[in-house]
């Protein structure tokens, strides 16, 4: 399986080459075994990195020197060119920098401030990864994209449709933001790493040496040099000229009793526990959050389960839709065991979901995935 | 697979006479050009001598030039070097300047100095009266480059040169796209201080010049030696000076034959796409510009995408400035003359050199137009903005 690769001191010569695959780089170990994965398979690529958020711009949020370890900083765009210099292909670096801040970073303030707990990674790879990169990966003669992600598409050979998979190693399975792709979408997009743990993924990257190979993982959204995402939103809204109301208002239980005061409706999220400020005989969680009245509302852990929930903008994407309800496990966050569910699609892109046990937190602004077995059956947003 | 390289703008190959002129300073006349002996004494005559030829060029005396590492460094000593000499000061610039002169402008601001930046007409040229009514009596400096590197326009710096002398203001111009295309007469256009680049003429990277007038009150931007009578420390780049010393040479003495060459291959080329590729127009093409440029807007693509895809069908042009990340930002030169964003990122430009064919030209008008049609097959804007004009 290794292959030595000589480190070139030019980068590969450009060239238009029948089945280019673009290989969307971000600089991290990951993408990057990608590109010496399908290179492997005597595949010509090109790399493309996306420059998606100027990290320059709220510059209250920076720390002492450059960001590190986060898509979009100078240093991953380096890093991305390092690799593809090791390797020897062409690459290139495209700006989304404008999509990236309409379609994901404003919808994430724009959710988050209406009171709702909102995912970035789901509209970066649905709206900006899978459409306009993978558009101009096939403007510039790339008729497929291969990524980075942990899961799998396959095609059911009797319906001719394309299924999402979970991917093998379930502690970094992905699958859980990419319920939003399309049929087309899938048809021409490939996950390498889904056959593959994570250790084979390093240990991959280790025998092509590539520069990154001990690159560690960046888990915060890319978009937060300091992974503090409620001071983004705060510095976010400031800059856009409504800096948001940081009053302070009551804290109320289910039936409208006053226990409490809060900080600023923006500190709180749904299921959060620590940090409410007073003690009381029983846990005490935020049941949610309501921007409007600049109230939180609080509860005991059984008024935050709930068995039944509804999901809307939803995409069937290994089936289509059923007539008739059936059964899935439900995933309602990243983290979450999925849990066994009767789902009913219901008219204008809805889906009923009704839980055997009633299941905890249930967040608007989150998505809910429905799986059988390792299936994706379909995604939505939780209302 | 032979590649064509239309991005002279950005660069420009070293002439083979002119690494012939620079290869005996690396080993065998490698002497510093301040030491006393023999060594130093040839490594500094042939400075001198390049010296003369690059003042010659653009009809300077000897001792106004001084060597640098560049454009960006000669842009910064003439306005941090002006600007130090006085107190309370305003310096006036266009808004299409090259980013080493709008940084270095920004940079002062924050220093408490006033900056003013005038805006250009749809062609990118400046407008006199304009430049007139900005004139405060604190005025210290008009900072307007010659030639604008995304569109090729060229400014009217005699008419500046006459309001600066009448104002008895500094002038200076970030001539670094003119020098060696178009003819540069620091006398003619009562210039107190002009910057150029050797790689935009066919010199390598990393030397430049800057000229300041004889009388003209500059700091010095760096500290250090003696070196070029104090107005320039460090130990002089030998090789890369007599490199630009034979490309100002050859500049001049054949101006006039690059120019012809060149214009009509650019004409070619910018009537051919014209011809060739519905809803494209040439940007600033009314205007007096430097023969080789051509800046170009195909509606409904991404100028980037287009970049990429010509690359990899060998062809090498540019959407403007090259930036440090390789990344694209929306050109403030093509918002500056009007464009909206979508047609400023759908504008591409062509730089052509001394070296281009016309075989070159012809492949390029069938490649541009075959990458730019499977583009706008793919545009989600092509076809509303198309439809939207007939």
């Amino acid at each position: 399986m290794t292959t030595d690769f000589q480190l070139d001191s030019l980068p590969a010569a450009a060239e238009l080459q029948p089945g280019l695959v673009a290989v969307a780089m971000s600089g991290g170990v990951d993408s990057s075994t990608v590109a010496a994965l399908v290179l492997q398979h005597g595949r010509p690529i090109v790399g493309l990195t996306m420059q998606l958020w100027n990290q320059r711009r709220l510059p209250e949020l920076q720390g002492d020197g450059p960001a590190r370890h986060r898509c979009c900083s100078l240093d991953d765009v380096y890093d991305a060119k390092r690799v593809a210099q090791h390797l020897g292909f062409p690459h290139y670096v495209v700006n989304f920098e404008e999509q990236f801040e309409q379609r994901v970073v404003r919808p994430f303030v724009e959710q988050y401030l209406s009171g709702r707990t909102p995912i970035a990674c789901t509209n970066c790879n649905t709206d900006v990864k899978f459409e306009p990169l993978l558009r101009m990966a096939r403007q510039i003669g790339a008729e497929r994209l291969a990524t980075g992600h942990y899961a799998r598409i396959q095609k059911d050979a009797a319906t001719g449709r394309y299924q999402l998979l979970r991917a093998r190693d379930d502690s970094k399975d992905q699958s859980y933001f990419l319920w939003g792709l399309t049929q087309e979408q899938l048809s021409r997009s490939e996950f390498p790493l889904g056959e593959r743990t994570k250790s084979e993924v390093r240990e991959l990257a280790r025998n092509v040496h590539l520069p990154v190979a001990e690159k560690p993982e960046s888990m915060e959204l890319c978009f937060v040099p300091n992974g503090n995402y409620v001071q983004f939103i705060h510095a976010y809204a400031r800059e856009d000229g409504r800096p948001l109301d940081d009053s302070e208002g009551d804290i109320v239980t289910e039936d409208g009793s006053i226990i409490g005061r809060h900080t600023g409706v923006h500190n709180y999220t749904v299921g959060q526990r620590k940090g409410l400020g007073f003690a009381t005989g029983k846990p005490i969680y935020v049941l949610a959050i309501d921007p409007g009245k600049n109230r939180v509302i609080v509860g005991e852990d059984d008024a935050l389960r709930a068995a039944t929930l509804e999901i809307e903008n939803v995409n069937w994407i290994s089936i289509q839709q059923p007539a008739a309800p059936l059964r899935a496990q439900v995933k309602i966050r990243h983290k979450h065991e999925p849990a066994a569910a009767t789902v009913e699609a219901l008219p204008g892109l809805r889906i009923r979901i009704s839980f055997d046990a009633p299941q905890r937190a249930i967040t608007p602004g989150q998505a809910a995935v429905l799986y059988d077995g390792d299936l994706v059956l379909a995604g939505g947003w939780i209302k | 697979m032979n590649r064509i390289y239309l991005d002279h703008n950005a660069t420009t190959p070293v002439d083979p006479a002119v690494l012939e002129a620079m290869i005996p300073y690396f080993s065998s006349d490698f002497g510093n050009a301040s030491s006393i002996h023999t060594f130093g004494q040839r490594a500094l005559a042939a400075v001198e001598t390049a010296r003369e030829q690059v003042a010659a060029l653009i009809n300077a005396r000897p001792q106004e030039i001084v060597f640098t590492s560049g454009g960006t460094e000669s842009d910064n000593h003439a306005i941090f070097g002006v600007t130090a000499s006085s107190g309370s000061a305003h310096i006036i610039t266009s808004s299409i300047e090259h980013e080493a002169v709008l940084n270095s402008c920004q940079a002062l601001e924050k220093l408490g100095v006033a900056v003013t930046y005038l805006g250009v007409s749809s062609v990118g040229l400046l407008d006199l009266d304009d430049l007139r009514k900005a004139i405060r009596p604190e005025t210290i400096l008009i900072t307007v480059m010659h030639a604008n590197n995304e569109l090729g326009t060229i400014q009217p710096l005699a008419e500046i040169g006459r309001i600066a002398a009448e104002h008895d203001i500094y002038f200076h111009t970030d001539a670094v796209q003119a020098v060696g295309k178009i003819s540069a007469d620091v006398g003619a256009l009562q210039l107190d201080l002009l910057s150029l680049s050797g790689h935009k003429l066919y010199a390598p990277k990393g030397i430049g010049a800057i000229y300041i007038k004889g009388g003209t009150r500059l700091r010095q931007l760096l500290f250090g030696g003696h070196h070029q009578r104090g107005f320039r420390p460090g130990t002089e780049n030998v090789a890369g000076i007599v490199g630009l010393g034979k490309a100002a040479e050859l500049a001049r003495t054949s101006l006039a034959e690059d120019t012809a060459h060149v214009a009509a291959l650019r004409d070619r080329l910018e009537q051919g796409l014209l011809a060739r590729v519905p809803d494209t127009r040439a940007n600033a093409a009314g205007a007096p510009r430097t023969p080789n440029t051509s800046n170009i807007t195909f509606s409904g693509i991404e100028g980037e995408a287009l970049i990429i895809a010509l690359d990899l069908r060998g062809l090498a042009c540019s959407t403007g400035a090259a930036c440090s990340s390789g990344a694209v930002e929306p050109s403030h030169v093509l918002t500056a003359i009007g464009l909206p964003g979508s047609q400023a990122r759908a504008s591409i430009r062509f730089s052509l050199g001394r070296n281009t064919t016309a075989a070159e030209i012809d492949a390029a008008l069938e490649i541009v137009p075959a990458a730019v049609a499977q583009l706008r097959q793919l545009s989600p804007t092509y076809k509303k903005e198309a439809s939207a004009h007939h």
